[in-house]
């Protein structure tokens, strides 16, 4: 039974790293039809900044402060890193899909190379409070506390961002515009702002998922936003491209699957069957779970 | 159970409608005097390329050494058969206009498959080689079936599926055949004596250049005949192709199971001249590094993709070189990070090519020619 309830906590915390990267790349792509392949880029580069900012404050361990500031930080230079992505590059390429997850391809490649030139290609031990090393008692199992900050931080985004795609202005037209872009347009809405927004709203998500990974694993690697990348665009195609609700019940399932499975099948086999899952949503239903309209057939 | 398809019609973009490529070789018509010189061109590089080995050729900065050298003739090689391996991805992308995420798979099949089935069950070289081009004909049978019952990104996504699949059982060792990461070696392989040690590189070279030949020219074949035809038909508008009476599917699968079989036909190449296999060639970021080269080369260019792979093999292999040179380690930490890492260069100037230059090498080279002869044209009266 302990076993069991740690598996699921785990899962449940993994789910809620696959959760904060997927509902960026899933908005972005029900919006503006970009796969976006640089936002495992923004884990990472996330992850380290707010690893050097920790750093330089505490040595092995650092202080809750240090550890507020290193968030503040890893959510700033995500929505900073994705700016300056969609300003500068992919809104040159406007209307051109598949040039534009090249760029995003390109612009991955870089700056993971960059961080590998710059921190080294081996993972590097992640200054976090000592909390969350620390356990909980639950249900006769001893979790970690930072499996229960991941899902509390998820909650809170998916909180946030139901709400904001509710009750704001800006959410109306970022629905509106994942529902039928050209009619948004033809209501005299620059739906291109709405681009910007969406993609600095993804990068912040996906700065707070990278600092979140540096907790979960206690380490980070310039691998950590690119593994995560992949089954994070599993959670987005099986959730339905452009449905957050979607993306965070497909996190949760996806992360469960592979948890239970990798424990109780053998190791790997919950990873193949998350990706077998991916195969048989997409010739199913293709348009994943969730999504209402055919879209990305 | 219907395949889903897109009507020209609709809002929804896909890699189908997507504006054509620059196509070198449909530009100039049959029987001209510049397809003659063309033609005259190839053999004379293909003669060149097979007097390698032969000759003391070096070119500083680019080749470690001179052609003769086994280091520089295993670079030349694997430079080679990357660049084959990105023309069959040509021939899927660029020709029938499908992008997939998994082409590694098909690669990956022809390396694994070769090594087990000479290393683990100790055939000898040409039934290994035919029994591994049956699997990957298969695979690429089975995986483009399912896949091309959707198309677009969908499609993109569920070969990337696929491919992920082949790499998690090569990396996590399920059939406990593979090695895991460190790979498989050919130590218990019968291999005939010509195609071992440092002494024979020359020969795995030759293999090499007789493997490029044999895939580039078969993807030629397959361009121009009248499947390859209807392949950049169905890319180019999918519903005239209905009206015709063909169905898109079956022309769609023959240019995923003629790219995947080749693919894997690369791949063994791969494996005699690397002596081994590394799981790296499954992973996803291989396949990127696939659509790297062939963009960078120019899409829907045959001589692009073969260039842009061995560029991009080349540049890899050389910046790495230059990262831990003298003059880049004594340099300020911002210039020399940026500079150590191969593949933020690449990356760079992939962006740079994508914004910039949108016909990759091919297009360069073709406005270059037109630059010149409209100069030549001013000055003539």
């Amino acid at each position: 039974m302990s076993v069991l309830v740690l598996l699921v906590v785990t899962g449940l915390a993994l789910g809620a790293l696959y959760f904060l990267a997927a509902a960026g790349l899933s908005l972005i792509y029900g919006l503006m039809r970009v796969l976006n392949f640089a936002h495992g880029a923004f884990l990472t580069v996330s992850g380290y900044a707010g690893y050097q900012v920790a750093s330089s404050l505490g040595v092995a361990s650092a202080s809750w402060a240090a550890f507020a500031l290193a968030v503040l930080v890893g959510v700033a230079t995500g929505a900073a890193f994705a700016a300056a992505l969609e300003l500068l590059v992919v809104r040159r390429l406007y209307d051109r899909e598949i040039e534009q997850v090249l760029v995003t391809v390109g612009v991955a490649l870089a700056a993971v190379a960059l961080v590998t030139g710059t921190w080294g290609s081996d993972a590097r031990p992640f200054p976090a409070p000592p909390w969350f090393a620390r356990t909980t008692g639950m249900l006769g199992a001893q979790v970690p506390n930072s499996r229960l900050a991941c899902i509390a931080a998820a909650v809170v985004v998916l909180g946030g961002l139901t709400a904001l795609l509710g009750r704001t202005r800006l959410g109306l037209v970022i629905r509106a515009g994942v529902e039928n872009r050209s009619m948004v347009a033809a209501l005299g809405i620059d739906v291109r702002r709405s681009f910007t927004a969406v993609f600095v709203l993804g990068g912040a998500l996906a700065g707070l998922g990278g600092v979140l990974a540096g907790v979960y694993n206690s380490s980070l690697s310039p691998l950590t936003g690119d593994n995560l990348l992949i089954f994070a665009f599993i959670v987005v195609v099986i959730g339905g491209l452009g449905s957050v609700g979607g993306a965070a019940v497909a996190a949760t399932v996806v992360a469960l699957i592979q948890q239970l499975a990798n424990y109780y099948a053998a190791s790997g086999v919950g990873d193949l069957l998350v990706v077998l899952a991916l195969a048989l949503v997409l010739l199913v239903r293709p348009q994943g779970l969730f999504a209402r309209s055919v879209r990305i057939a | 159970m219907s395949t889903v398809h897109t009507t020209p019609t609709g809002p929804v973009r896909t890699a189908d409608d997507r504006p054509t490529p620059p196509a070198a070789s449909t530009a100039t018509p049959r029987r001209s005097p510049r397809r003659h010189l063309t033609r005259l061109a190839i053999v004379v590089v293909v003669v060149a390329l097979a007097l390698a080995p032969k000759l003391a050729l070096s070119i500083p900065g680019v080749l470690p050494g001179p052609t003769y050298s086994p280091g520089t003739l295993q670079l030349l090689a694997v430079c080679l058969l990357v660049g084959a391996l990105a023309v069959t991805y040509h021939l899927l992308f660029g020709v029938a206009g499908m992008l997939s995420f998994g082409h590694a798979l098909y690669f990956a099949v022809g390396v694994y498959g070769f090594a087990i089935a000479l290393q683990t069950w100790h055939l000898s070289l040409l039934p290994a080689a035919l029994v591994t081009l049956v699997i990957g004909a298969l695979t690429s049978l089975v995986v483009g079936a399912v896949s091309l019952r959707v198309s677009g990104i969908a499609f993109a996504m569920v070969t990337l599926a696929f491919a992920q699949a082949g790499s998690l059982l090569v990396y996590r060792n399920i059939g406990g055949r593979t090695g895991g990461e460190e790979g498989l070696g050919l130590s218990d392989a019968r291999l005939p004596e010509a195609l071992l040690g440092v002494v024979n590189t020359a020969n795995l070279y030759w293999l090499a250049l007789a493997v490029t030949v044999v895939v580039v020219a078969a993807v030629g074949w397959v361009a121009a005949s009248r499947v390859g035809a209807m392949m950049v038909a169905v890319r180019e508008n999918e519903l005239r192709v209905r009206v015709l009476g063909v169905r898109p599917y079956v022309v769609r699968l023959v240019a995923f199971v003629a790219s995947g079989t080749l693919a894997t036909v690369v791949g063994m190449g791969y494996l005699l001249v690397q002596g081994g296999a590394n799981p790296r060639v499954t992973t996803t970021s291989f396949t990127l590094s696939l659509l790297v080269m062939v963009v960078l080369g120019g899409l829907g260019s045959r001589w692009g993709a073969l260039a842009g792979g061995v560029l991009y093999t080349l540049l890899d292999q050389r910046l790495g070189v230059l990262a831990s040179s003298s003059t880049v380690t004594s340099l300020p930490d911002v210039l020399r990070v940026p500079l150590s890492q191969p593949l933020f260069l690449l990356g760079a100037l992939f962006v740079l090519v994508v914004l910039f230059v949108p016909g990759g090498l091919a297009a360069l080279v073709g406005r270059v020619a037109s630059l010149r002869s409209r100069v030549a044209g001013r000055v003539l009266p």
